[in-house]
C-alpha cells in the first residue's frame, strides 16, 4: 500500500562516513543523523572528572550525542513513522520509538472519561472504566507488532540502494505489553455459546474496526494498558488497546472503546478493500492474520560502512508470529552458502529475537543475508520463493530474505534489486 | 451492530468457549434454539471459524490454541464484578456497524442525483469530481473488466470500489466511520444512502435512478464478489 512505501534518505552519503559516534556500530561509524549536529559534537567538552555533575532530573533524556529518531512518511498528513531499526540493538523498542500507522490520527483521550463497552452475543452487556481494567488481574508478555505492510517496497524489483532497516522494515517494534487477557473479560460479561467473532472498534477518528475470530480472543489477546512498564503511548493506543500477539499491526486496535461479540465477520473496509491479499488465480486471501516468520540484518546496513577489513559482527532481529524464532542462518556470499547465527536469550514466542554472526570481511564484494526458521518449521522464504507463492502483484506479509551489499570500500547498500 | 434479525444456526461452537459459564437461562433457550456443532478446536490443530453466515466458507486459524494463554489466578471468583452494566440506550449509539446482510443499516433512503451533490460538495476535494482523480484513494472504475488480476499483475491498476470491493455494505458502514475524512460521521443516514447510490451508479453497479436504502443496499452483489477465500497459510515447511 501507497502509505507504506518507505521514505527516500535524504543526507549525502559522506556525512556518515566521517563521523565517529553510534552505539551499534560499535563506535567505528556513525549514521547520516549525526552529521546534523556533528560540529557542537566535536567541540571536546571539559574533562568530567574536573567538575562536579548535573544532579538527579525527574525526568532522563538521552545522551546529546544519541539522536534516534522515528522517519514518518513523506505525504503530508502521513499516516504512519518508522521505528529506526540499525539505531537499535537488543529486542526492545524504546516507548517514543515504537512505530505508528494510523488511519485518522491520534486522538486524544482522557483517562477519566475512558470506556470499553463489551456487547453483543453476552449475557451482561458491560462498561469498564480504565480502573475497571487496571483492577482485574493482570499479565506481561514480550512481544513484538508488525505493520502487514511492513517491507512491501522491497517487493519492487527496483527498491532505492539507499535504504536503511528503518525505512525497509520500521513498520515492526517490540515492546512489554501489559494488560488483562480478553478471555479475561469475557469470562466476566459471559460469551453465548454460538458466539464466533468479536468486533473491536477504536474510538479515533476513523473508528477503525476489525473482525477477529473469538478464539483469538480467548487464547492470547490481550487489552493493553502498558508498554514497557508505563503507561501505553497515545501513540499506541492510550489508554488502552487490543493486542493480539503475532498478527498483523492493523487487527491491534488502537483506543480501543467497543467489542461486540457476534457469530460472523462484519468485512470491514479494513478486512476486504484492505489488508487482504490477492493472489495470481485471480481470488484474494482474506483475514490473513498470522505474521510469518522474517529477518532482517539491521548491521551492516545503509547507510553505515565498514572502514575496515577484519573481524565484525553481524547483528539483526528475526520474529515469527506463529511462535519461538529457532534458527537464523547468514550468508555473505548471496545466499549460496549459510552459516548458523547466534540467538541471544531470551528468545520468546511471537517476539522479535535478536541474532549475532561473527563474520570475518575480507574485504571483497559481499552479499549479506539472513534467513530466519521458526518452530513451525516455515523457513523465511527468498523474493522469488515468495512471488511464486502468491504472485507478483502481492503486497502485504512480504517476509522475504533481505539482502546487504557490502562493496569493496566497505560501503553497505540495500541490494534487493541487484540481486534479483 | 444490534442483535435484531440475526439468525445463528449452524455456526460452530467453539469449544474453548465452554468455559465461559452460563449464570442464567439465555444461553440454555439460544442452545435449544440453534443446536450446534463442536468442531475445530482442538489444541495445536487450531479453531475453525465460520465466515460466511450460510456456512460456504470458514476459516481455519492453525496458530490460535485453545485458550486461555493466561489462566486465572487460582481463586478467582466467577466474576469480579467489575464494570457497570451498559442498558441498551448505553449501547444503541456506539453500535453502527453494519454486516453484509444489511443488519445494522438505519432507516432513510437516497438516489445517485442527490448523492452527486453530496459527492460535489464534500467528497470530490479529496477523491476527485468523478472519483478517479485523487489525491486520495480512487473509489470509481472498472477497469480491468475481465478476471481479477491483482496478485498477477503488480501493475493491475488501482483497487476500487467496482474492482475490487466485495460487499456494498462496506460503504455504509466505513463512511459512518470515516468519511469525509475531515469531518468523520458527518452525514445523515440519507445523505449516505445517496452518495453510496452515486459511487454504486458510477462504478456501473447499480442503475442511476435505485433508491439505495436498507433493503436495495444489502441487496446488491459486488462485481468482486466471491473473489475472497479463507487464508491458508498453516506455517510448516510450504511457502504460501
Ligand atoms: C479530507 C479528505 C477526504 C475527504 C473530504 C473524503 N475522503 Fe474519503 N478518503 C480519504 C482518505 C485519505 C482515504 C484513505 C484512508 C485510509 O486509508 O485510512 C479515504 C478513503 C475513502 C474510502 C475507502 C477507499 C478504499 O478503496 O478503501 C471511501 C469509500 C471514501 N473515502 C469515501 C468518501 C466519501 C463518500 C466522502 C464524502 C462524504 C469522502 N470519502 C470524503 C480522504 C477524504
Amino acid at each position: 500500500m501507497d502509505s507504506a512505501d518507505p521514505p527516500r534518505g535524504r543526507l549525502s552519503r559522506r556525512a556518515w562516513l566521517t563521523t565517529t559516534s553510534g552505539v551499534v556500530a560499535a563506535g567505528l561509524v556513525g549514521t547520516r543523523f549525526d552529521a546534523v549536529d556533528l560540529s557542537a559534537r566535536q567541540v571536546p567538552a571539559q574533562d568530567p572528572r574536573s567538575i562536579p555533575g548535573r544532579p538527579p532530573s525527574e525526568l532522563g533524556s538521552r545522551a546529546p550525542g544519541e539522536r534516534p529518531r522515528r522517519l514518518p512518511g513523506p505525504q503530508v498528513p502521513s499516516s504512519s513513522s518508522r521505528s529506526p531499526l540499525h539505531e537499535l540493538d537488543g529486542i526492545i523498542t524504546p516507548a517514543d520509538l515504537h512505530f505508528e500507522r494510523h488511519h485518522g490520527g491520534v486522538p486524544e483521550i482522557r483517562p477519566d472519561g475512558y470506556e470499553l463497552l463489551v456487547h453483543g452475543m453476552v449475557d451482561r452487556p458491560t462498561v469498564f472504566t480504565l480502573s475497571d481494567l487496571r483492577r482485574f488481574p493482570a499479565v506481561s508478555r514480550l512481544a513484538f507488532l508488525e505493520c502487514s505492510g511492513n517491507g512491501n517496497g522491497t517487493l519492487r524489483r527496483d527498491p532505492s540502494p539507499e535504504s536503511t532497516p528503518q525505512e525497509i522494515d520500521g513498520l515492526l517494534s517490540t515492546s512489554e505489553w501489559l494488560g488483562v487477557p480478553l478471555s479475561t473479560l469475557l469470562r466476566e460479561v459471559g460469551v453465548r455459546p454460538t458466539a464466533s467473532w468479536l468486533l473491536a472498534e477504536g474510538g479515533d477518528a476513523a473508528l477503525l474496526a476489525r473482525s477477529i475470530p473469538l478464539a483469538k480472543g480467548m487464547d492470547d489477546a490481550l487489552v493493553a494498558y502498558g508498554q514497557n512498564g508505563e503507561a501505553t503511548r497515545p501513540e499506541q493506543g492510550y489508554p488502552a488497546r487490543l493486542f493480539l500477539p503475532g498478527w498483523e499491526g492493523n487487527t491491534n486496535v488502537k483506543w480501543l472503546r467497543r467489542i461486540e461479540v457476534s457469530d460472523r465477520p462484519t468485512m470491514t473496509r479494513e478486512e476486504t478493500s484492505r489488508y487482504t491479499d490477492p493472489l495470481a488465480d485471480g481470488t484474494a486471501r482474506q483475514f490473513s492474520f498470522a505474521m510469518d516468520a522474517k529477518s532482517i540484518i539491521t548491521f551492516p546496513s545503509f547507510p553505515y560502512a565498514l572502514p575496515d577489513r577484519g573481524w565484525w559482527e553481524v547483528r539483526g532481529l528475526a520474529w515469527s508470529g506463529r511462535g519461538r524464532i529457532t534458527r537464523v542462518e547468514v550468508s555473505a556470499d548471496g545466499g549460496r552458502s549459510w552459516a548458523d547465527a547466534r540467538l541471544q536469550d531470551p528468545v520468546l514466542p511471537k517476539c522479535t529475537t535478536r541474532f549475532r554472526h561473527l563474520w570475518r570481511w575480507n574485504g571483497s564484494q559481499a552479499f549479506l543475508m539472513s534467513r530466519a526458521t521458526d518452530e513451525t518449521g516455515y523457513v523465511q522464504p527468498m523474493w522469488d520463493m515468495l512471488v511464486g507463492a502468491r504472485g507478483a502483484g502481492t503486497s502485504y506479509h512480504a517476509n522475504h530474505v533481505r539482502t546487504w551489499k557490502v562493496a569493496r570500500t566497505g560501503e553497505v547498500t540495500f541490494a534487493q534489486g541487484e540481486l534479483a | 451492530m444490534r442483535r435484531a434479525g440475526l439468525a445463528a444456526a449452524g455456526l460452530a461452537v467453539l469449544a474453548a468457549l465452554a468455559a465461559c459459564g452460563a449464570p442464567d437461562g439465555s444461553q440454555e433457550r439460544d442452545r435449544a434454539e440453534e443446536p450446534a456443532r463442536t468442531e475445530g478446536a482442538t489444541p495445536g490443530a487450531g479453531a475453525t471459524v465460520p465466515v460466511e453466515a450460510d456456512g460456504s466458507w470458514s476459516l481455519r486459524l492453525a496458530d490460535v490454541s485453545e485458550g486461555p494463554a493466561w489462566p486465572l489466578p487460582a481463586g478467582s471468583p466467577e466474576r469480579f464484578g467489575l464494570g457497570t452494566a451498559a442498558g441498551a440506550g448505553r449501547i444503541a449509539p456506539w453500535d453502527r456497524d453494519v454486516r453484509p446482510d444489511g443488519t445494522g443499516l438505519p432507516p432513510g433512503s437516497g438516489r445517485a442525483a442527490d448523492g452527486e451533490r453530496v459527492w460535489i460538495a464534500k467528497c470530490s476535494a479529496c477523491h476527485g469530481p468523478t472519483g478517479t482523480e485523487g489525491p486520495n484513494d480512487r473509489l470509481v472504475g472498472r477497469e480491468p473488466r475481465e478476471g481479477f488480476p491483482f496478485g498477477a499483475e503488480p501493475r493491475a491498476g488501482p483497487r476500487t470500489v467496482g474492482n475490487y470491493w466485495p460487499y456494498a455494505t462496506t460503504l455504509f458502514d466505513y463512511i459512518t466511520r470515516a468519511m469525509p475524512q475531515n469531518v468523520p460521521g458527518s452525514l445523515t443516514a440519507d445523505e449516505t444512502y445517496a452518495v453510496i447510490a452515486w459511487i454504486l451508479a458510477r462504478n456501473e453497479i447499480v442503475a442511476d435512478d435505485v433508491v439505495m436504502d436498507a433493503s436495495t443496499l444489502a441487496a446488491v452483489r459486488m462485481p468482486a464478489a466471491g473473489r475472497f477465500v479463507p487464508d491458508d497459510r498453516r506455517g510448516g515447511p510450504e511457502v504460501r
